[in-house]
């Protein structure tokens, strides 16, 4: 069959650089350097137009082509953005005669979550779980689960500080079998539930997700149970004291949703925050202050309004 | 497709063949057939390039109209999933192609069309994958130097079934390893829905380097006969008998 030359065909590597024109949409594209490789093609920094944008391409058309539809279907989710947004579909023919399947992303520019909450502290767990929860909510409410969720797909953008998805590709339809996985992060793995597509697989995963930044280097699988053994690695870590039972519960696939989650997250929080002995004084005119600043703002708009009367 | 289901056989060896018919024949002769041949060769830890041997895991899967890879045996789990739906997207994206050509003209298949309708054909075969049923028949090549493999295999294998499972179509496993004790396959596990029952360990080893993947193949072949033959018989059962898919 022809898809088996295709699967013998070396990994793509481009220089700097690199021109590459769409078959189909005839945009250019100029390769800058590599952001990153996986299983399906590789990621590169490119220049379109004097704007960045980071760019996939792979020799497996079929696969790109399923995470393509998965880009689009998340870019239908209103009022909020998933995933990086997708700015072209199209083909490039190499100078060898052979065709490569790519697509250009919006550029992400952050760091890891690992890394962000090294350097500014453990304040951030609460605050980064609480949004990642409510994005699953939204991708959840649309009948998709996120399946890769790990560390690696996760980036921390800047002004204010908010987690975002760079990697979609392993996102499956609710109900169906998780498409893409990464052992560490996979319920089925530790024998702690099905592959089967539905929110409590993702909820899994995010608490891998926060283990993993305790542990950098992951851990294997021993002989005593899964589900103990995941216990006390939550157990052993301080900073997730607060979330324990949360966190447990989820890996035992007891949340149905994640918004079920994220009530619970609330809940601890607050208790959390009530415990702390000192308390910063809230300034308590803030009643009067959004009086004054609405009020300010309807006379503006009126001077606006009159004004383009006048015209 | 609702009437078919998928036929695949996953040979699991970490040599060459020596003894028998050329596998690769064997493999074709499945192939036309409607048995998709998948082959994964598995190296040992220390080895850092493969051996020429393992040339012939290309070649089988290569007539055999399915996927090869090769892995050290620690990464086997996922290698084995990876490479069993990638050959049944494979096998799908045939039959949609080969129904685009006859509708759209010879020269009209996915790869010549622009992404948009790309896109559309995708996600009817990726509806395909996860709904049409699967046949998964494992040969595994039990000779002598895959002794110390064997616990990762079986490990990979229920993983294999965990991942199956989720899907809606209904799948069919079964495990047979080679060289047999007088034949040149022997069954380790009947044909069953699930392989997270599999509590017998791989029969014991021969001993001696024969290693016939050529004749074991094609034996594997008659096992996808003998079944369909026993259902015909028994068609008044055949509901019954697969609701356990589920």
């Amino acid at each position: 069959m022809k898809m088996n030359r295709v699967w013998k065909k070396q990994g793509i590597d481009l220089r700097p650089g690199a021109q590459i024109k769409g078959k189909w949409h005839h945009n250019n594209y100029t390769i800058q350097r590599k952001l990153g490789a996986g299983a399906i093609g590789t990621v590169y920094l490119c220049d379109y137009g004097g704007r960045p944008a980071a760019l996939k391409i792979s020799d497996k058309g079929t696969s790109m082509t399923v995470e393509v539809n998965v880009l689009k279907s998340l870019e239908k989710v209103q009022g909020s953005r998933l995933g990086p947004s997708l700015l072209d579909v199209d083909d490039w023919v190499s100078p060898t005669g052979d065709m490569y399947s790519f697509y250009v992303m919006e550029y992400l520019q952050g760091e890891t979550m690992v890394g962000f909450i090294r350097k500014h502290g453990k304040d951030w767990i609460g605050v980064f779980m609480l949004q990642l929860l409510e994005d699953l909510e939204k991708l959840h409410q649309t009948g998709w689960i996120f399946g890769d969720l790990k560390t690696e797909n996760l980036l921390v953008v800047s002004s204010p500080p908010t987690v975002r998805w760079v990697d979609v590709g392993g996102t499956t339809k609710l109900g169906r079998a998780i498409k893409e996985y990464t052992e560490f992060y996979d319920r089925g793995y530790w024998g702690l539930g099905s592959r089967r597509a539905e929110p409590s697989y993702d909820l899994f995963a995010f608490v891998m997700v926060f283990l993993t930044i305790y542990y950098p280097n992951r851990f294997e699988k021993e002989h005593e149970a899964a589900e103990k053994l995941l216990y006390k690695k939550i157990d052993r870590v301080n900073d997730l004291t607060p979330y324990r039972s949360v966190l447990k519960k989820a890996l035992t696939s007891g949340y149905a949703s994640s918004a079920e989650m994220k009530q619970d997250l609330i809940h601890v929080l607050n208790a959390a925050k009530k415990r702390e002995t000192y308390h910063k004084q809230k300034p308590k005119h803030s009643w009067k202050l959004l009086f004054m600043e609405s009020g300010g703002i309807g006379i503006l708009a009126l001077m606006y309004y009159l004004f383009s009367l006048l015209f | 497709m609702k009437n078919g289901s998928l036929k695949q056989i996953l040979l699991l060896t970490d040599g060459c063949s020596n003894k028998g018919e050329d596998p690769s024949a064997t493999a074709a002769l499945a192939y036309q057939q409607g048995i998709t041949v998948n082959v994964i060769g598995i190296l040992e830890d220390d080895q850092t390039e493969s051996p020429d041997g393992l040339q012939e895991v290309e070649d089988i899967a290569l007539s055999g109209g399915g996927v090869s890879q090769i892995v050290y045996s620690e990464s086997l789990s996922q290698t084995v999933q990876m490479v069993t739906k990638q050959a049944m997207n494979q096998t799908l994206q045939g039959f949609v192609n080969k129904e685009l050509r006859q509708i759209l003209g010879s020269d009209q298949g996915i790869e010549d069309m622009d992404p948009e309708k790309r896109g559309e054909i995708m996600e009817v075969v990726e509806d395909l994958g996860e709904t049409s049923d699967l046949e998964v028949l494992v040969l595994v090549d039990t000779s002598a130097s895959m002794h110390n493999k064997l616990p990762t295999v079986k490990e990979a294998l229920i993983d294999l079934s965990i991942s199956l499972n989720s899907r809606i179509g209904r799948n069919k496993f079964c495990i047979y390893s080679f060289p047999g004790k007088r034949k040149d396959i022997q069954k380790v596990f009947d044909w069953s829905p699930k392989l997270d029952t599999i509590s017998t360990v791989f029969p014991k080893l021969t001993s001696g380097g024969i290693t016939p993947t050529g004749p074991a193949i094609r034996e594997a072949m008659y096992q996808f006969g003998k079944k369909s033959l026993l259902r015909s018989f028994r068609h008044e059962d055949e509901s019954g008998m697969e609701e356990t898919g589920y």
